[in-house]
Parts: C-alpha cells; structure tokens; sequence
C-alpha cells in the first residue's frame, strides 16, 4: 500500500492546488450564491439577515418580467441552435469534397469567431437599425438598394416574439456557424475513404451515401455541438448588451436580468435569477459531462 | 469521436481533402460543382457585408454617415475615426494587453500539470476530479460573479488588471486541463511513461525531461484559446472593474454607448479591438481551429 502511494501521490499532489482552488471559486461560490438567494438581502447593506426559504424563487416565478425572460430565452436558445446548425452543416457539406480556394472560404466562414461579442455587436446593432422607408439605415437600406423592400422590418423593436428573438439570434449566427462547420468538417474529413467506397461499389446514390453511411458517423459531433451552442445561448449576455443595450424588456434574458436586478443592489433576487440560469445551465451539461467522462474512462 | 479528442489532429483532419473524389467529370458533377461554387460565394458575401460596412464606415467624415449613404464608399476618405478611437482605447488595449499575457501564461501551466497527470499519471478517483474539473468550464458566471467580488475585496486584491488576471486565471484552468489532457493521451504514449518509472523517474523528472519537450503544440492552443477569451471577456470585466481600470471591451462598450454615437469612430473601435484577437488568428489559424476542436466542450 506504501508502495502504490508512493506512485500514485505526486500526482495527487499536483492537481490538489486546482481541486482547492475550484472547489472555492466554483462550487464555494455557487453555494454562497445559493445562499444569499434564500435571505431577504434586497439591499447592498452589509451585516446580518433573514432567511426566507424559496420565497424569492416562488416571487421570481410569479413574476411577469422573470417569465418574460425565460420565455425569450427558450425562443433565443431554438432560434439560434437551428439557424447555426444549418449554416455550419450547410457549409460543411458545400466545403467537404473539396473546392479550389477551400481554405479562404474556410478561414472567412470562421474569422466572426474571433471577433469579441461587444464588437461584433457594436456593428449589428448598426446593421439592425429598424428606421425604414426613406429613412432606411442598415440592412434596411441595403435591402431597398437591391430591391428587396420587402425584407424592411423593424428588427428587434417591435412584433412578436419570434421575430423579435430571431433578430437576436441572427448576429449569433453569423458568429458561430463557422464553428459548427469546422466540428463537422473536421467529422467529415474523418471518415475513413473505405466507407464512402464500399457505399459507392454497393451502388448507393449520393443521397443515400449521406443518409445511411456519413450521417450516423456525426451523430456525437452533432451532439457536442448541440451542448456548445445551447449553453452559450442560455448564457448569452454580450451580444444583447451591445446591440439593445441592457435595459430592454423585448430582448431581456435571465442573464441580463440577473446585470438589471444587481445594479438596483436587490443581491438576494439576483442570486435567484443567477441560479435558475445556473440550474438550466447544469440540466443541459450534467448529463453530457458524466457521459463524456464515462465513455473516455471505457476506452 | 468525442468532441473533445481532437487538438491538433483534427486540425490537421480538417485539411485533408479526400483522395478519392469519385467520378468527376460528367455533366451532372460538374453543374453539381458550379452550383456549390455558387452558393459559397453568396454565402462569402453574407459572411464579409459586416465587414464591409464597418471599414467604410470607419473612414467616413461625419456628414458622410448620413442613412442614404450609408452603404456607398466614403465620399473623402478620413482617418479621423481612427485617431477619435484611438484615443480613447489606448490605455484600455493596454490594460488587456498586460491581463491576457499572464493569463494566458499561468492557465497553461497550470493546465500542462493538470493535464499530464488526468492522461498519463493517474491516480484512484482521476476521473472523479477530472469530472469536478470539467463542469467548472460550463457555469455561467452569474452563478459565481456576486460572492467572487466579495472574495476579492476581502483577499484586498487590487482592482483592475490583477483582480481580472486572478479571475481569468481560475476559471480558465478547466479548459486548459481539458485541452493537455487530451493533447497528452493522443501524442505520448503510455510505454514511454511506463519505462521511465521502471527506470526510476519521479514525476517531476518524467514532465520536465519527456512531458515539456513535447509539449509545444499544446501549449500553443491553449495559449491562443486563452488569449483570445480573456482578450474577448466581457462579463468579468463588467463585473469587475470600472471604466478607469477595465479592459478593451468596457472601453468599447463606452465609445459606442450613450446617447450621441460617433459611428464612424465606434466601427473604427471595434476593428482596433478586434485587431489583435485577428491578428493571431491570420498567423495562427491552424492552431486556432486546433483550439476550436478541443474547446468544443466550452463556448
């Protein structure tokens, strides 16, 4: 036993600063904030304070603004996870067999991605100006330069839901399917030749080639970036800070409520908020983290 | 294929065009391929419009940004906005220049450690902790944000740059993990390690002597990803510093902000910003989608 100690111990040792380190700042700290959310601290004040159980969770649910939020997030998060998955699989499939000049196409789908959230939503919050008509800017007065008038609408600022959300998204979007088309073209790329082969000898034609035999060998890169893209989504905050700046109920999501609740110093109601974020967060990635850890620990 | 496998050979995968291309050559092939050709370049066109209106727009006289012309080139070229901007972002592009080096340092070594031990020093329970670490990766930071400034104040952390060098630091650990880890388990071999410790070599002697010679690529995605989130971060920096001791997107987010917008200088400012996240990415594309491809578990 002494002996495999001596072994196994320094490495032990090595990763015992991350654990602590981790431990405080990752999980000490969410249930401190677990913590502040079931007291009445409404105030910055400091010093003792009641505890109220799940008081502020059942007002936050009973809240029309709170469900608000949820209920654009949940539009967001499906508006955003489809357009980007159709892009990258788009671009993926167009990039796959190869094309002369591959790589400048593939550097330009991918390049918004290093672009800072705040920067890229300092410029659509330019492109998405919703004046129309004669006072047309941004992609409103480019759609009436190509005569597409009837593409002209109010973005973001007004209707439903839906096409308030999808506006959101579309910045999103052009920033993350150059991702999700590397994840799949790097999938594509690894499938071995055989198998294309023994498809085509067999007589399959191009679609069935796809359907039956590349397809299913993406499933676990589909899911990954299933996983990725939903909780970026559920966490998106620079994008709607810069493009309808925070205080805007038709765009309000949990995470920008969580910033409008702090700045009133309501700490307790913004631990709430920070923590239903944080449950729908864990629902999504729970699962996939045990999976991942389980399959790699099988190999 | 999990996601999280491929650092540096799904890059390498993404480049690798099939051998086989099947029957090129018949009519139907080749319309096939002039209608892909087609619509990667409109697609091309989405992707670079953004680009296109921010650089004219960032050379624009102020009477120039008027909505009809909006999307016609500058009628007299001015570097006016630029040097507006520049000003005003200067001493921020600084401040995030001195946070993302050491960040990016000091959560790759970290990770290195970590990661070495997770692939090829294990020890009863490394799953367990590699599991604690991963999930680390995915939180919003929301849930943390209220008790981390709390933290900060009472460990008398000095504002600015530090703190947000200390925050970027901890969090960023688990991907860095992550990343070696995989790194570790696909380029070196088990054997190796094994006969190292039959000859006798501790842990520290193994990593120096066969780990850190190899270890190059690695700490090369690692260094771009963090680097390039740090350089990005907007939330942290919200949180954490104010506008006399934020990083580049705060400055941003204020130059663009308000009630008066100077647009030609906001688009000059969030092409400054993004100047140097770009510039890593133009030189070190290839190790960027790297970095991609191991993040994949992150946004």
């Amino acid at each position: 036993m002494h002996g495999r100690i001596r072994t196994w111990g320094p490495g032990a040792l090595v990763l015992l600063p991350t654990v602590l380190l981790l431990g405080y700042f990752v999980y000490g700290l969410i249930a401190w904030t677990f913590n502040t959310s079931l007291t009445a601290r409404h105030t910055a004040r400091k010093g003792p304070v009641d505890y109220v159980g799940f008081e502020n969770y059942a007002n936050l649910f009973g809240e029309e603004r709170f469900v608000n939020s949820l209920k654009n997030l949940g539009v967001l998060t499906v508006a955003f996870i489809v357009g980007t998955l159709i892009f990258g699989l788009l671009w993926a499939l167009l990039l796959e067999k190869g094309v002369p000049g591959e790589s400048i196409f593939r550097s330009v789908f991918l390049f918004p991605m290093a672009v800072s959230m705040i920067a890229s939503g300092v410029v659509w919050s330019w492109l998405l100006n919703p004046s129309q008509g004669e006072d047309a800017r941004g992609l409103n007065r480019l759609f009436s330069i190509l005569h597409l008038n009837f593409l002209e609408n109010p973005w973001w600022t007004a209707g439903s839901r839906w096409t308030t959300m999808m506006s959101i998204a579309l910045p999103a979007v052009w920033q993350l399917s150059g991702y999700i088309m590397a994840l799949f073209l790097a999938g594509f790329r690894g499938i071995p030749a055989e198998l294309r082969e023994a498809a085509r000898v067999d007589g399959a034609s191009e679609f069935k080639l796809y359907r039956y035999v590349l397809f299913p060998q993406l499933s676990p890169i589909a899911l990954s970036a299933l996983i990725i893209l939903g909780h970026m989504s559920l966490k998106l905050f620079d994008l709607i800070y810069a493009i309808t700046g925070p205080n805007q109920f038709r765009t309000e999501v949990p995470a920008v409520y969580m910033w409008n609740t702090l700045l009133r110093s309501d700490q307790a109601k913004a631990a709430g908020i920070a923590i239903v974020l944080l449950a729908v967060v864990a629902v999504l990635v729970i699962p996939y983290v045990a999976y991942t850890v389980r399959q790699e620990a099988d190999e | 294929m999990s996601a999280a496998d491929a650092t540096g050979s799904a890059a390498a995968a993404i480049r690798r065009t099939p051998k086989s291309r099947g029957v090129i050559a018949d009519g139907s092939t080749r319309r096939s391929r002039t209608v892909r050709y087609i619509l990667l370049l409109l697609f091309l066109l989405f992707v670079l419009t953004p680009v296109y209106v921010v650089v004219i727009t960032s050379f624009k006289t102020s009477q120039d940004t008027t909505a009809a012309a909006q999307w016609s080139l500058p009628q007299t070229w001015t570097i006016e906005p630029w040097q507006k901007a520049w000003t005003v972002l200067q001493p921020y592009m600084i401040r995030s220049l001195t946070l993302a080096v050491p960040a990016a340092i000091i959560a790759s070594l970290i990770g290195s450690a970590n990661g070495f031990v997770l692939a090829r020093w294990r020890f009863p329970g490394a799953n367990l902790v590699f599991a604690f670490i991963l999930f680390g990766m995915f939180i919003p930071y929301q849930a943390v944000m209220l008790p981390l400034r709390t933290t900060f104040t009472a460990l008398d952390v000095t504002r600015g740059v530090p703190t947000l060098i200390l925050a970027h630091c901890i969090y960023g650990i688990p991907i860095c993990t992550l990343i070696f880890r995989n790194y570790y388990a696909t380029v070196i071999p088990t054997e190796i390690i094994e006969s190292a410790r039959v000859d006798g070599a501790g842990l520290i002697q193994t990593y120096l002597r066969i780990i850190l010679p190899v270890s190059i690529s690695g700490f090369v995605v690692t260094l771009i990803w963090q680097f390039t989130s740090v350089w990005n971060d907007f939330l942290f920096a919200l949180f954490l510093t104010q506008q006399n001791n934020g990083p580049v997107t705060l400055g941003l987010a204020a130059l663009s902000g308000g009630q008066k917008v100077d647009y030609a200088a906001s688009m000059a400012g969030a092409l400054i910003t993004s100047f140097p996240t770009l510039l890593v990415y133009i030189l070190l594309g290839r190790w960027f989608i790297g970095g991609l491809m191991a993040g994949a578990l992150k946004g």
